[in-house]
């Protein structure tokens, strides 16, 4: 359920590094948590985000969240596919609904992160 | 599960729009025992019921329910009920929740007349079915002939075998029932009435669903469009007040409004540009500062993005442009007539 290459924020985000690149994405749990997604808004190509700092929003039927990064960086591409079809979120959020893709700043950061293990007993202990 | 006044209750089981088009289209049903139950006996309990509500108590046959307000002396909502009048020494009310015990001592407080005044909510169970088929669901485990009990009529009967107050009650728009039984028997029901509605596809729905079903059928939400700084004239809700009924706590400051009129009044709108205009929102209008948001959500039955709001009262009308702030940025609405989505009778 939970990529073991991933890594995962207690704000329930993903982020794959490959290379410079970071992909990141919010988990299975947490579209479960928000429900029927109608909205993903993402930051623009070029934007600097700063770790922990919000990036964007998804909002579902019944609430709206901020997406806060994982890492720091520059944002160098935003998915397309999510502006008009925001339900890709709950069908598949590890996977074709990733939200951006950052070239990070601060490669080191993703030590701060939860392996995969750490994250399912973070959620197990919050349920 | 969100914390609920003290409840753990789910907010959503398939999904809220799934749940709610269940609701809208074939039936579902809803744990609703958090709902508190305040049981006012003796006789002139009809004295104090019709006392500490607006609408008019002396008006209900035995078997009749309405919807009603429980009001401050300064006329601002203590809570929004359903009076039930189970015999002319019996009042039955449904509370919420997170009001129930402040509703109890209210009540109390008032209470001048020979009637005692039960804090019930213990000894009731509520489950909601509701929905197109719910009648054809709730009727295979009960002998009541489920027809005769007309629209906000009960009836004192038995379903699957233990006694039940069984409401033509709802709070989704929609055709449906609304019944009370033991706490202990709940669990039993719940399970009954899912085998019972499985032909019908029923669907257990949450408090997610429960919220975007009554925001289309314009129903209140205590602590959204109403509390104590709210009076029903502005709430919209003058046909839930009787001025001419006689004394009743909330009447003075009501009958001055209805003379000098209320400054802000509850209206619809949906959005034109993209957004979702949520609960404690700014309103604009020509870009300043006008009223609030009181609940928004997208309709799933309309496929928009509606809303009530509060606004000053020569704007609370259907056709004005407004603007929402939503997340600092103004977005474009209009305000429409109400309720958004009406069943076809």
């Amino acid at each position: 359920m939970y990529p073991e290459n991933f890594r995962y924020t207690k704000e329930h985000e993903w982020v794959l590094v490959e290379g410079d690149t970071g992909t990141i994405g919010i988990t299975d749990h947490a579209q479960e948590e928000l429900g029927d997604i109608v909205y993903v808004d993402l930051p623009k190509v070029g934007t600097h985000v700063d770790q922990g700092k919000s990036l964007g929003s998804v909002e579902s039927v019944k609430a709206v969240s901020d997406v806060y990064s994982p890492v720091s960086g520059e944002i160098i591409d935003a998915n397309p596919a999510l502006a008009d079809a925001p339900e890709k979120l709950n069908a598949d959020p590890h996977g074709a609904a990733w939200l951006v893709k950052i070239r990070l700043s601060a490669p080191a950061e993703v030590e701060n992160l939860m392996t995969a293990s750490d994250y399912q007993t973070y959620i197990g202990a919050e349920k | 599960m969100v914390d609920f006044g003290g409840w753990d209750m789910p907010v959503q089981y398939s999904g809220i729009i799934e749940e709610h088009n269940a609701v809208r289209t074939a039936v579902g049903m809803f744990d609703v025992s958090h709902m508190g139950e305040i049981e006012i006996r003796g006789p002139e309990a009809a004295q104090l019921a019709e006392f500490v509500t607006t609408n008019h108590v002396a008006k209900l046959k035995i078997g009749q329910a309405h919807y009603s307000g429980l009001l401050y002396p300064h006329g601002g909502f203590v809570d929004d009920i359903l009076v039930h009048k189970v015999a002319d020494d019996h009042y039955f009310l449904c509370v919420n929740a997170s009001n129930q015990d402040k509703d109890f001592e209210h009540i109390r407080s008032v209470n001048r007349f020979d009637s005692q005044v039960e804090n019930a909510g213990d000894r009731y169970a509520q489950l909601a079915i509701q929905g197109p088929r719910a009648r054809a669901t709730l009727q295979k485990l009960t002998p009541v002939d489920l027809a005769a009990i007309r629209y906000y009529w009960f009836t004192d009967g038995e379903v699957a075998g233990v006694p039940a107050r069984i409401a033509h009650t709802g709070y989704t728009g929609e055709d449906g029932f609304e019944i009370y039984v033991a706490p202990g028997e709940a669990q039993r029901m719940w399970n009954l009435v899912m085998e019972a509605g499985a032909e019908f596809c029923i669907k257990p729905c949450g408090l997610g669903a429960r919220n975007t079903l009554r925001l289309e059928a314009k129903m209140a939400l205590y602590g959204h469009e109403i509390d104590a700084s709210i009076s029903p004239f502005e709430a919209d809700l003058a046909w839930i007040v009787k001025l001419d009924k006689g004394d009743f706590v909330g009447r003075e400051p009501l009958l001055r409004q209805r003379e000098a009129g209320v400054r802000r009044k509850l209206v619809g709108f949906e959005m034109r540009g993209r957004g979702i205009g949520r609960e404690g929102y700014e309103v604009r209008l020509d870009g300043a500062p006008a009223g609030w948001v009181t609940s928004g959500s997208p309709s799933p039955t309309l496929n928009k993005n509606i809303g009530l709001c509060y606004l000053p009262v020569a704007h609370a009308r259907p056709g004005e442009a407004i603007e929402i702030m939503i997340r600092n940025q103004p977005v474009g609405a209009v305000t429409v007539e109400t309720p958004f989505y009406k069943r076809a009778k």
